[in-house]
């Protein structure tokens, strides 16, 4: 398999990667779903998870939150609010996180602080997922 | 004329504020690299976020359902003008004249029977604008607290338009703010950020999908809707990024020239004290010699 699927994935600040790969596998709002060379035009909505870049039998897994998925001609990008590498998430650190935002959530004053945190609380409860998988 | 203490003191005082711009200026050097940085690595994000959002919204706006983010309100009576200036002054003209481009976009929209209210983002701008449309700033913003402008910054800008949106407070949001031409040129514009439709440039590439369409999921109304918001924060933020690079550009370009006047000032003043140490001796010499004379 010569062919090479063009991978871009940008967030805000930067450019989180640029390059040729051979597969990637996008956890989409409706269902994971692979992305191979010369895929048909799509988008999607991505869901908090995790993309699996395929390259050369290497499996890389970045942790993606409010992403969106673009597939051309030309390659898939990926648009990500956040994105952070599974292999650099500080799990010590998540827990805490994740503990705090739900005590956030127990003790909000007013609605919007309470949709807030509870935001958080799913993020950080994907991103445990992510890691524990 | 003044006496020789004095010079010194005003060839000292001089002095030191030459230190001190030359100082600002290496400071704002270093601050328009990294702000340039930041807004060369957010452009990838905003390029794919514009192609994506030209090839939905021309797919979308035709159709009944269309979110009002994207094709309006069908009305233009209310205007809300976000204004985005630097927190601090020592930049030259820079905020001046994004407070001139703003004034005249509220005269000639009040001219023509609009209603105009304004957000100001960033300290200068509300304090300038105050002075004429006082009555018309709804709310006032400033970064002076963020060490980082970053997704959170504009996310927050973006909630607040959209929820004055949500509640028909206007129809039209435009944002007036500096586009970075050079680092010694800033030109201030307004650009329409409500509804998108006017919004998206006719030049962003679309890709070439051979004739083929998007395949969408969940499907292209949901997606537009998730995308709309985040595409009117993206623009925020690349407005804020390119504010903060040609705030930092003109406050460069504005302690550069500080210290060279300094630098003139300070010859001119050496050579009123030269000279006037000079006088000062002849006069002394004339008169010992004519004392020893007259003796």
């Amino acid at each position: 398999m010569a062919d090479k699927l063009h991978f871009d994935l940008v967030s805000p600040e930067r450019r989180l990667f640029a390059g040729n790969v051979d597969q990637v596998v996008v956890p989409g709002e409706e269902g994971d779903f692979g992305v191979l060379p010369n895929h048909a035009p799509f988008m999607s909505v991505i869901r908090p998870g995790a993309i699996t870049v395929i390259d050369g039998g290497v499996e890389t897994r970045t942790f993606i939150h409010g992403g969106f998925a673009e597939v051309t001609p030309a390659g898939l990008t990926i648009l990500a609010e956040e994105a952070i590498a599974v292999a650099d998430i500080d799990t010590a650190k998540l827990a805490q996180d994740l503990s705090d935002a739900r005590e956030d959530v127990s003790v909000a004053k007013d609605e919007e602080a309470r949709e807030q945190a509870a935001a958080l609380v799913a993020k950080f409860e994907a991103m445990q997922a992510v890691v524990a998988h | 004329m003044a006496s020789l203490k004095d010079l010194k003191n005003r060839i000292g005082s001089v002095k030191s504020t030459q230190k001190i711009t030359k100082a600002m200026q290496m400071v704002a050097a270093a601050k328009l690299r990294r702000a340039q940085e930041a807004a060369e690595a957010a452009r990838p994000y905003a390029q794919r976020m514009a192609a994506v959002m030209a090839n939905l919204s021309t797919a979308m706006s035709g159709t009944p359902g269309a979110s009002p983010l994207l094709v309006g309100t069908g009305k233009s009576d209310a205007y809300l003008l976000v204004v985005m200036t630097a927190d601090r002054g020592l930049c030259g003209g820079f905020n001046t004249n994004i407070v001139k481009k703003a004034r005249e976009r509220v005269l000639a929209l009040q001219a023509a029977g609009k209603d105009v209210k304004i957000i100001c983002v960033g300290k200068k701008g509300a304090d300038q604008l105050k002075r004429n449309f006082a009555s018309l700033i709804v709310d006032k913003m400033d970064l002076s607290g963020e060490k980082k402008i970053s997704g959170a910054t504009s996310a927050r800008i973006g909630d607040k338009i959209r929820h004055m949106f949500e509640n028909g407070e206007f129809d039209v949001c435009e944002l007036v703010s500096a586009e970075f031409v050079s680092v010694i040129s800033q030109k201030p514009r307004a650009k329409v950020l409500i509804p998108a439709i006017d919004a998206i440039d006719e030049g962003v590439e679309r890709p070439d999908l051979g004739g083929a369409v998007y395949d969408a999921e969940p499907d292209e109304e949901t997606i537009l809707n998730v995308l709309l918001p985040r595409y009117a924060d993206t623009v925020i933020l690349s407005a804020l990024l390119e504010n903060v690079a040609g705030e930092m550009g003109a406050k460069m370009a504005a302690m550069d020239n500080a210290t060279r006047n300094a630098g003139e000032l300070i010859d001119k003043l050496n050579l009123v004290y030269n000279r006037t140490r000079q006088a000062q001796i002849t006069t002394e010499l004339t008169e010992i010699i004519s004392g020893a004379e007259a003796l």
